[in-house]
């Protein structure tokens, strides 16, 4: 399979700190690939760089099989982009916008212009000035779709859209897919992520954490387990991979391993499950799971106290 | 009043903000002031060497329009006035007008001033605010340079008169800055508006000061000007000028509570749906937004260049009449008339260098804004960018400069009914034109190489004024007065014309670009 984007150990440092730090990324070409990260976790830089607007201290980026800092321009023609945050023009209007980076780019389709115009419900004579954020949004997603741009790179484009444009761009989207173009988003919307992606990377602190696609990450990670047993389930505190564990009502709520989840099932089922439901875990929990400084930060306390993982949440 | 409430707050979050910017200013003025007043004290050495040059200044109407009327000129208090002049009250104007304008118009255009409204901030509580830190800047300026004038040995009335005069100025200017944040919704078109009536208020007092007297009472600068500091005070010009102040923070408040948060006085109207063929290339996007300030800075440059020609006549009058004017003759060494607009078009040209550095820095503008980013991401490469702007920068000064020469040809010309008066000047203006590129040149210089530091330009450009109209009072040594691009320009109409300097200096405005165009080439784009 041919690569569209492939980052090596990408390393940008902005004075002392180092915004991106040994980055790597890997998108096919055809694909949807979802980029994920906290806020201040590099997605916007490591964006920047493949534009060629940021020079990278080391590593190797490529895009579209060339080097996007010295063949900007040439490559600036095949991609279309949409900034995560919209700054226009005070003074022209959104639909001048549109053409003008349209033109700048190499031309646009007229047809599917007018097309997105109408279904993103959007005014071209209002001034760049009066424009909400989300209709600032709207102006360079209009620009960048209605081109024929092979790789689409979109920093956190629907940040500002409400559900009814959300639904349009997914199409948009879905649209530009099947055409066998690439898109690149970064986007904290999970849903929009699990709808649209094949392919997920997860970033933090400028360093890939995760990335393959959606079922590959849920395997590597834990199941979210409900059940109701006859008698009260003891011991589960005990097993390797039970994390999160709460009981209320002879109910048990836990996480577990899916490497340990077939002994954790087979000690719950001697206490005589009267009812179960599990399901992996969502966009949201994997994401937790990479963001969140508690996750990782609370075993390690726990660990150094030598207690079990999950002792403080069963009560 | 509930439409002031929070002030307090917000006088202390400006004086945070502007903890260094605010010093900054009133050390320059006050600095600048006291310097002038020494200076005087320093160049002449007995009262009979004031008497000689007040007499020079009294029959050059050049000098009297440049820094205003002859006061007094043969004491030490009046001629350190006359020296610090019009230029001086200017600066304090542009003070208040920038502290005025970043706390209120800016803070409204970046959406910051939203935030702080949906707090518990009455509706007139930032302009309010803003007009308190600004008054008290100004304030403190009149003291500190009553006090230093005092320290200085200066009679203590006129010194007082004289820290009045910067105060008044300033008052009047903060309160008029009050009133176009107003009105537009751009802090570039409250800077535009403000600063052409601060050029209609110099170039109104400089005719008045010529003529009668009496045109100078429309003018803030002939007040503080009528105030006649070490020349007989008069106190009751400034109370006029409070009186003003008073009128226009009134006119601020009561336009402040018709309109919207954010919203000017002139509603939006709908646009073109689709871009021009003129938009298909950088340049047009450069060109359209740089369009009004081109215009703007032509009519301004246009006009001041008629009040400029206009006044000739009158020098041509006064020559006949004075017997003094063959020592005046051979002191000059030339005409008086070409010496008067050798004067005239270097201040038009130093007066264009504005608009240069101005629509230089555009790129820097345009960048830190984010609206460079997208542009960038197209099939545009760096330095195409970059030479559209450039492109509006370099013939828009040489558009700047000749609408200057113009406007001086075409008045003088008309008035002494010679029209071979107009090519003339034409040409005396764009002389100039190659020093003015080499500060256009400096700014995109330092945009490449630093973009923080692309503001340095404006430094440049005031130390080139210090220079052309101050050296000979600070007694600059060779070396300082040569940095300044426009030492090196021929003083056409006095002199010929030589090319060398002028190729010289294109040479090195082309060599600042190209270094400009490089460096940029190379760095990362800020980004926000």
């Amino acid at each position: 399979m041919t690569k569209s984007i492939e980052v090596n150990e990408l390393v940008k440092t902005f004075g002392p700190t180092r915004a991106l730090d040994e980055l790597d990324l890997a998108v096919a070409t055809g694909e949807v690939h979802g980029f994920l990260g906290p806020n201040g976790s590099g997605k916007s830089t490591t964006i920047r760089v493949l534009l060629g607007l940021l020079r990278a201290d080391s590593g190797r980026a490529t895009l579209l099989g060339a080097d996007p800092w010295r063949d900007a321009v040439a490559l600036h023609r095949r991609i279309a982009y949409v900034p995560g945050d919209v700054n226009l023009w005070p003074n022209l209007t959104g639909g001048e916008v549109v053409d003008l980076l349209g033109r700048l780019r190499g031309g646009l389709n007229q047809r599917r212009r007018a097309d997105l115009l109408e279904r993103f419900d959007l005014d071209p004579t209002k001034k760049g000035r009066t424009y909400s954020k989300g209709n600032r949004q709207k102006v360079a997603l209009v620009a960048a779709l209605a081109s024929d741009a092979e790789l689409l790179i979109l920093d956190e484009p629907t940040s500002g859209l409400d559900p009814l444009m959300e639904a349009v761009f997914q199409e948009c989207i879905r649209a530009v897919k099947a055409e066998g173009r690439t898109v690149l988003l970064s986007s904290h919307i999970l849903a929009e992520v699990e709808a649209l992606c094949d392919t997920v990377s997860i970033i933090r602190l400028g360093k890939t954490v995760q990335s393959g696609t959606l079922s590959e990450l849920r395997h590597l990670t834990r199941t979210t387990i409900v059940a109701e047993t006859a008698e009260p389930a003891t011991g589960l505190a005990d097993l390797q991979g039970v994390h999160d564990l709460l009981s209320e009502d002879g109910r048990v709520y836990f996480d577990v391993d899916t490497a340990n989840l077939d002994e954790t099932l087979r000690h719950l089922t001697s206490f005589g499950i009267r009812a179960l439901s599990s399901h992996p875990p969502t966009l949201e929990e994997l994401f937790l799971r990479h963001y969140g400084d508690t996750e990782d930060g609370d075993a390690e306390v726990r660990q150094s106290r030598g207690e079990p993982a999950s002792k403080e949440s069963a009560s | 009043m509930k439409t002031l409430t929070g002030t307090g707050t917000l006088v202390r979050l400006i004086l945070r903000r502007d903890r260094i910017r605010i010093p900054v200013w009133l050390i320059g003025l006050v600095f600048f002031a006291l310097s002038s007043a020494s200076g005087v004290q320093g160049l002449y050495r007995s009262r009979a060497e004031l008497v000689t040059a007040a007499r020079v200044v009294e029959n050059n109407p050049a000098f009297i329009a440049m820094n205003g009327p002859a006061q007094a000129l043969d004491t030490f208090g009046g001629r350190a006035a006359w020296e610090i002049g019009a230029f001086g009250l200017s600066a304090v104007a542009l003070m208040s007008m920038f502290l005025m304008g970043r706390q209120t118009r800016s803070e409204e255009e970046s959406g910051r001033m939203e935030l702080v409204r949906a707090a518990v901030v009455g509706r007139h509580a930032p302009v309010t605010a803003a007009l308190t830190v600004v008054a008290g800047v100004n304030l403190l300026l009149g003291a500190l340079v009553a006090a230093g004038f005092i320290a200085l040995d200066f009679p203590t009335g006129g010194s007082l008169v004289m820290g009045g005069t910067f105060a008044a100025v300033g008052l009047v200017f903060a309160a008029l800055t009050a009133v176009t944040a107003q009105v537009t919704e751009h802090t570039r078109g409250v800077y535009g508006i403000t600063g052409a009536l601060l050029g209609v208020a110099y170039v109104v007092r400089a005719a008045g000061d010529i003529g009668n007297g009496s045109l100078s009472w429309l003018s803030p600068i002939g007040w503080a000007q009528a105030a006649r500091p070490f020349a007989g005070e008069r106190w009751e010009p400034l109370l006029l000028a409070v009186v003003v102040s008073a009128l226009l923070v009134y006119v601020a408040f009561a336009l402040g509570a018709r309109r919207d948060v954010g919203a000017g006085l002139v509603a939006q109207r709908p646009g073109p749906p689709v871009a021009s063929l003129g938009l298909a290339r950088p340049f047009g996007l450069a060109l359209r937004l740089q369009r009004a300030a081109l215009i703007g800075w032509t009519v301004a440059l246009f006009l001041s260049g008629l009040a400029y020609g206009s006044v000739g006549r009158d020098i041509e009058d006064l020559v006949a009449d004075s017997p003094e004017m063959g020592d005046i003759l051979t002191q000059t060494g030339g005409n008086l008339v070409d010496s008067f607009f050798a004067t005239t078009t270097l201040m038009l040209a130093l007066l264009a260098s504005g608009f240069s550095i101005q629509s230089a820095l555009r790129l820097r503008s345009e960048e830190s804004s984010g609206r460079a980013e997208p542009l960038l991401a197209t099939a545009i490469s760096r330095a195409r960018w970059a030479t559209s702007h450039l492109t509006v920068a370099m013939v828009g000064a040489a558009i700047v400069v000749a609408a200057g020469g113009l406007g001086t040809g075409i008045s003088y010309g008309i008035s002494i009914g010679e029209l071979g008066q107009v090519p003339r000047l034409l040409g005396a203006s764009l002389v100039h034109l190659p020093a003015v590129w080499v500060l256009s040149g400096l700014a995109i210089a330092l945009f490449g190489l630093s973009p923080r530091a692309a503001m340095f330009a404006w430094a440049a450009l005031g130390g080139s004024v210090v220079v052309g109209f101050f050296g000979q009072l600070f007694g600059f040594p060779d070396w300082v007065t040569e940095l300044s691009p426009f030492t090196h320009s021929p003083q056409v109409p006095v002199a010929d014309p030589t090319i060398g300097p002028l190729v010289v200096l294109s040479g090195l405005a082309a060599g600042l670009v190209a270094l400009g165009l490089w460096a940029f080439g190379r760095r990362d784009v800020a980004t926000t």
